[in-house]
């Protein structure tokens, strides 16, 4: 029987370690909304997602209710809008009207972000995806809770190098539209190196092709709880340190399965997978670069940061891993800047620069995720840093992401405010060397062998 | 049998048990363990209990049970049980 240490323990991780579920993402497929009709399309959508979601909110509140754990966020993913607006969408403005849909269809049934205006171009592009990608900087200035994403290369197919470099135009434009707010759409925009199909976190989420027609997938948190874990074991060696993360993962997962499953049985949809990412949010005591501390660095960037990093997501994932029945989506450490306090003072610190930032991406999820960077940023130069970090990915089959935000108006050393969960950023420095030549060839960066490992 | 976990939680005073229990006899929740520390001065319980036998929604008794707290000064807590052993039982 359980006893009053353990929910003493557990009550402790919630209340004092902000232990959190971070997500239920409902996916829905949009794949039978298809239509040559534009305003019949938009209404198979809003009616499809809002059937399916109308009781997401409210069950999530309930569970939330029921066993006292915060559920921070309901949202919903649906399939690529470029894959469903193809045939109806004959102009950039075409699908940005889609988006307006799956906003409004996002504010009626009360979620607070929807993914999936996404395309799918890691070797070529359709005439829908280009005009999806030509779309997104008006859709994501003209409405409030669409996210967007673009998978530009994987380790089977390459790099399509002219998604890469329209994208480092995009994102710009994007910055530009939004330029009233500091430049806040790009950060409902990342693009990919081997995107999962059944990630629930944002911006990235979105239904894959290869799901079924309604999913639940979880994203658990719980950064607070490993570092108060670490903290007890301050000065034991590796063994001691990895066992702890393991531990604590284990446990900060049981809870994430246990919501994945109460939602997939109130709603009557399949459970899809939890992801184990380490979440972390502005909030104090809340972040993963507060555990590469705990680890034993000054700061996050110091040397040791990418050994840290490893260890802490390998563990992470060994712990996770046998907590859930199905684990799938992003599952590592998240390392956003502007997300995580310790990350804003390591960057402030002059600790951490964009090019360890993208060192540390080499060994845990995602990739260079809500960096600040000038407004008066080349193109070519966003286009070559995401091709290195898709090149990091290509090579060692892992996803990557780029979600860069160059602020409008800013320059480095001032600082940009997005506010709640999207936090605070010091516009950091981009190297200032050309990369055009490199970027402009055009075509695709072949895939990487998949022998002779080096 | 679904069983559900009350935890209890500040300063030590006289009658906290009398009230909670009161409060869940009161509702038909039988109550199946009670286990109780004082923590640096700080009451700290712990009841397992079954709430098959009510009738009021869960909803309802965990926001009749925060209002009751906030009355004797202490926070109470309504949690399922399955949080917890999911927690710390393989």
């Amino acid at each position: 029987m359980i006893n009053i240490f353990e929910v003493a323990e557990t009550n402790q991780m919630i209340e004092k370690e902000n232990l959190d579920v971070r997500t239920i993402t409902l996916g829905v497929s949009l794949l039978d909304c298809v239509d040559s009709d534009l305003g019949r399309l938009r209404e198979k959508i809003f009616r499809k997602i809002y059937d399916a979601a109308k009781d997401l909110v409210k069950t999530g509140d309930e569970i939330s209710r029921e066993f006292g754990i915060p559920i921070v966020n309901k949202r919903i993913s649906v399939t690529p809008a470029a894959l469903v607006g193809g045939p109806a969408c004959k102009s950039a403005e075409d699908f940005a009207s889609v988006a307006r849909t799956l906003d409004d269809v996002a504010h009626e049934v009360g979620v607070n972000f929807i993914g999936g205006y996404s395309a799918l171009v890691s070797k070529g592009m359709t005439e829908a995806d280009k005009l999806l990608i030509e779309s997104i900087p008006l859709a994501l200035s003209t409405t409030e809770r669409v996210c967007s994403s673009v998978n530009l290369g994987s380790t089977k197919t390459g790099i399509n190098m002219d998604a890469v470099k329209l994208m480092g135009e995009i994102i710009l434009r994007t910055a530009e539209y939004t330029k009233d707010e500091d430049s806040l759409g790009c950060a409902k925009l990342v693009v990919f190196c081997n995107a999962p199909d059944d990630n629930p976190f944002m911006a990235g989420a979105f239904h894959g092709v290869t799901e079924s027609d309604r999913i639940i997938n979880v994203g658990v948190s719980g950064p607070g709880a490993v570092k108060t874990a670490l903290g007890k074991v301050r000065g034991e060696n590796f063994e001691v340190l990895c066992e702890t993360i393991k531990k604590t993962a284990f446990k900060v997962t049981r809870v994430g399965q246990l919501v994945a499953q109460e939602a997939s049985k109130r709603l009557g949809v399949p459970f899809g997978i939890v992801d184990l990412s380490l979440a972390p949010t502005p909030a104090i005591g809340d972040s993963v670069a507060d555990i590469l501390c705990e680890i034993g660095l000054e700061y996050a960037g110091a040397p040791g940061t990418t050994a840290a990093l490893a260890l802490l997501n390998d563990q992470v994932k060994k712990g996770g891993v046998m907590a859930s029945s199905y684990v799938g989506g992003l599952s590592g450490a998240f390392i956003p800047v502007s997300e995580d306090q310790g990350m804003i003072d390591a960057v402030a610190a002059g600790a951490l620069t964009l090019e360890k930032l993208e060192a540390m991406t080499c060994v845990c999820s995602v990739g260079l995720d809500m960096i600040a960077i000038p407004g008066d940023t080349k193109a070519s130069a966003i286009a070559g840093i995401i091709a290195d970090e898709m090149a990091i990915g290509m090579v060692n089959q892992k996803t990557t992401a780029v979600r860069l935000i160059p602020v409008i108006g800013k320059g480095v050393g001032e600082t940009v405010e997005f506010g709640g969960l999207l936090g605070y950023a010091p516009i950091m420095p981009v190297n200032r060397f050309s990369c055009d030549a490199f970027v402009n060839r055009g075509g695709r960066i072949p895939a990487p062998i998949h022998s002779f490992k080096n | 049998m679904k069983r559900t976990i009350i935890t209890v939680v500040g300063k030590d005073t006289v009658g906290i048990i009398a009230k909670v229990c009161t409060y869940l006899a009161e509702n038909q929740i039988n109550i199946l363990d009670i286990s109780q520390t004082i923590v640096q001065g700080y009451f700290n319980m712990m009841m397992i209990v079954d709430m098959n036998r009510t009738e009021k929604h869960f909803g309802d008794i965990a926001d009749e049970l925060d209002v009751l707290g906030d009355e004797i000064g202490v926070i109470i807590k309504c949690q399922k049980e399955e949080i917890f052993d999911k927690m710390h039982r393989i």
